[in-house]
């Protein structure tokens, strides 16, 4: 009744903003940092992208522009936690107020304006969708892999112990917020240039939050992550599908789904942990606390 | 958020420094709180343009304000008390769930008339007004049974109330009016005004082999997703004329303004009542947006016939013989629903396959 490739095609596509944001928020919390502004960056990111696109015709350059603008705005939350020593917690949930607030400001100029035409990629799936699944592998790579990876886990492991051994923390944090500043852009721009195509206020609608939730449902993976946001953006397709097709669906018992399996997956790692640190990569020994050379 | 806070405080602040200087030419204060932000190119859009249209028509004499993206619920009480104590003595509540908060509201203020768009609570200061949107609709859908090639033609429901029902019956009506081979997929997006939302709930019918989109809510994501796929949709509420001539190849507009004007005339010289308006094509409130040429002249004429004949009165979109959707009779033949009828409707006509969601 329901074609299942077509449901998938739609969910690599309702998938991808919460995808962007949570591979980039896995990379940040691996190094031991907590930033709640990812809906913040978020925005910022379609906002600044749809306007880069918008000015020079060429949604590539909007996707570039949203992950300068994302990694950009991460940097004040950079600044307030690593140099400023601030609370990480407080410094994230500014960082999303400021972020939805001003770009409600600037936006207004564009509100009504249509982006750019997306030249679909190959098998008529977007070149931005491709790049999402392709950072899966490279992410997952990069931090069991390779020595950097190593680096930026031993720092959000123990802060300390990396110190002492003389990795620059700071630096190796600075590199990891920027990076998630960027790809949570990437996240948002696709909201504005790929799926809505215009911009308007608030246009995020809490999709930074869900990716908050898909990077601990992830149990700190990327191939975590990616199940996630398909479940998250599966289910949401799903439930749209059903309804088109005709079927009775409880709207409300679907979209609470996923919320439910973050809360069964933590239930169940939480468990697993007493026995073994080695089976899960878990929670960062590290994560949300500051760090401070003299202590 | 804080805009909105900061706007409403700044109202407050200039309430306060001008009330010394309180004087019999003090200027009538309207206030109106929107659902959407006022650039959503639709629904919010349209009453922004009755509130301009206002203080055009009344110059000094009148003093407008207006909060926007106020979600439905607790926080319309808030904006509401806020414009009522910025001393707002005409406050216009533009959505369907901010129903109960304006009755809460207006009982604290007795001096403060309050006018609710599409609800059914009024008290002594609380009128409601709404427009016959299933005039349009009538319209649209003779145009879309006409267009559609799949014969399949999906429609965007916001929340299952009774005014998007009837907005579902009547286009489905008049779709299979003209042709009795199509079928009507409706999707609900539970929300006034989700752009995302909206443009996965489009994509959704379209991968149904929908080529003819309705919506029933406020942005322009699902025309642009229409378009994309080649696919044809309408404007809501506002003209919607930047996708134009195709994919949005008519549209149906809401003008509030000539009701606005009106109500606040009335305030201005004291003979304001609370009152239930409920206007059609024939009243203005409710136009069909040029018919671009993307659609063949034929059925355009057929359309402006439609419209014409609704408007002098002569059709009723809702006529018998019509049954509901479970077989039982509702309308015999050559009888008209009633307004109660319609404001409480809460069933599919027959033909249409989907459930209402309870």
């Amino acid at each position: 009744m329901i074609d299942p490739l077509s449901v998938f095609l739609l969910l690599l596509s309702a998938s991808t903003p919460i995808l962007f944001a949570a591979l980039g928020e896995l990379v940040v919390e691996r190094a031991g940092v907590l930033n709640l502004g990812v809906e913040g960056m978020m925005i910022t990111g379609a906002l600044s992208g749809f306007a880069v696109a918008h000015a020079t015709g060429n949604p590539f350059a909007g996707f570039l522009g949203a992950a300068v603008a994302g990694a950009a705005i991460s940097l004040l939350f950079a600044a307030l936690t690593q140099a400023f020593l601030a609370n990480q917690v407080a410094s994230g949930l500014s960082l999303t107020l400021f972020g939805l607030g001003m770009a409600a400001m600037f936006g207004k100029p564009l509100e009504g304006v249509k982006a750019p035409p997306m030249p679909a990629g190959p098998f008529g799936i977007n070149w931005i969708v491709w790049l999402g699944l392709l950072a899966v592998p490279a992410i997952w790579w990069f931090l069991t892999r390779s020595r950097p990876g190593l680096v930026l886990r031993g720092v959000g492991e123990n802060h300390d112990a990396a110190h002492a051994l003389g990795y620059d923390v700071r630096l190796t944090r600075l590199a990891a917020i920027a990076f998630g500043g960027a790809m949570a852009g990437i996240g948002g721009a696709f909201i504005s240039i790929a799926t809505v195509l215009q911009w308007t206020e608030g246009m995020t609608a809490g999709a930074g939050w869900i990716a908050l939730a898909i990077v601990v449902f992830s149990n700190w993976t990327a191939v975590g992550v990616l199940a996630g946001a398909w479940l998250f953006g599966g289910v949401t397709v799903l439930q749209l599908r059903l309804q088109a097709a005709g079927v009775n669906v409880p709207v409300q018992l679907l979209s609470m789904a996923p919320y439910l399996a973050t809360i069964i997956v933590l239930v169940l790692i939480s468990g697993r942990q007493k026995y073994s640190r080695r089976a899960g990569a878990a929670a960062p020994g590290s994560l949300g606390r500051n760090f401070h050379a003299l202590r | 958020m804080n805009r909105r806070t900061l706007l409403a405080g700044a109202a407050a602040l200039s309430a306060l420094i001008a009330a010394p200087a309180m004087a019999q030419d003090e200027p009538l204060k309207v206030g109106f709180i929107y659902v959407g932000p006022v650039g959503d190119g639709g629904w919010t859009y349209q009453h922004d343009l009755g509130r301009q249209a206002v203080e055009a028509e009344y110059g000094d004499r009148v003093e407008t304000t207006f909060i926007e993206s106020v979600p439905e619920g607790a926080d319309a009480e808030r904006a509401l008390t806020q414009l009522a104590l910025a001393g707002n003595k005409l406050i216009f509540a533009t959505s369907f769930g901010f129903m109960d908060p304006t009755i809460n509201v207006a009982s604290k203020f007795p001096d403060v008339k309050f006018e609710h768009a599409t609800g059914y609570k009024r008290a002594d200061n609380v009128a409601t007004y709404d427009a016959r949107f299933y005039e349009g609709r009538a319209v649209i859908g003779t145009i879309a049974g006409r267009m559609t090639e799949s014969n399949k033609i999906g429609y965007i429901g916001s929340f299952p109330i009774p005014e998007v029902i009837q907005g579902i019956n009547s286009s489905f009506i008049h779709a299979r009016k003209v042709n009795p081979d199509v079928e009507m997929k409706v999707v609900w997006a539970y929300s006034w005004f989700d752009p995302a939302k909206e443009a996965d709930a489009a994509s959704a019918l379209l991968a149904e082999g929908v080529d003819v989109i309705l919506q029933h809510t406020d942005s322009t994501a699902p025309l642009a997703k229409a378009q994309e796929a080649g696919a044809i949709g309408f404007g809501q509420a506002s003209d919607m004329a930047a996708f134009a001539p195709s994919p949005r190849v008519a549209s149906i507009i809401d003008n509030w303004a000539p009701y606005y004007v009106e109500r606040v005339g009335e305030v201005l010289d004291g003979t304001w009542e609370s009152k239930a308006t409920w206007a059609g094509i024939g009243d203005g409130e409710v136009v069909i947006g040029d018919i671009t040429e993307a659609v063949p002249a034929e059925v355009k004429a057929e359309a402006e016939a439609l419209r014409d004949s609704i408007g002098s009165g002569e059709y009723h979109p809702f006529t018998g013989p019509l049954n509901k959707a479970d077989g039982s009779v509702w309308l015999a033949e050559g009888e008209t629903a009633s307004d109660e009828d319609l404001q409480s409707m809460n069933f599919y006509v027959e033909g249409i396959t989907a459930q209402i969601p309870q």
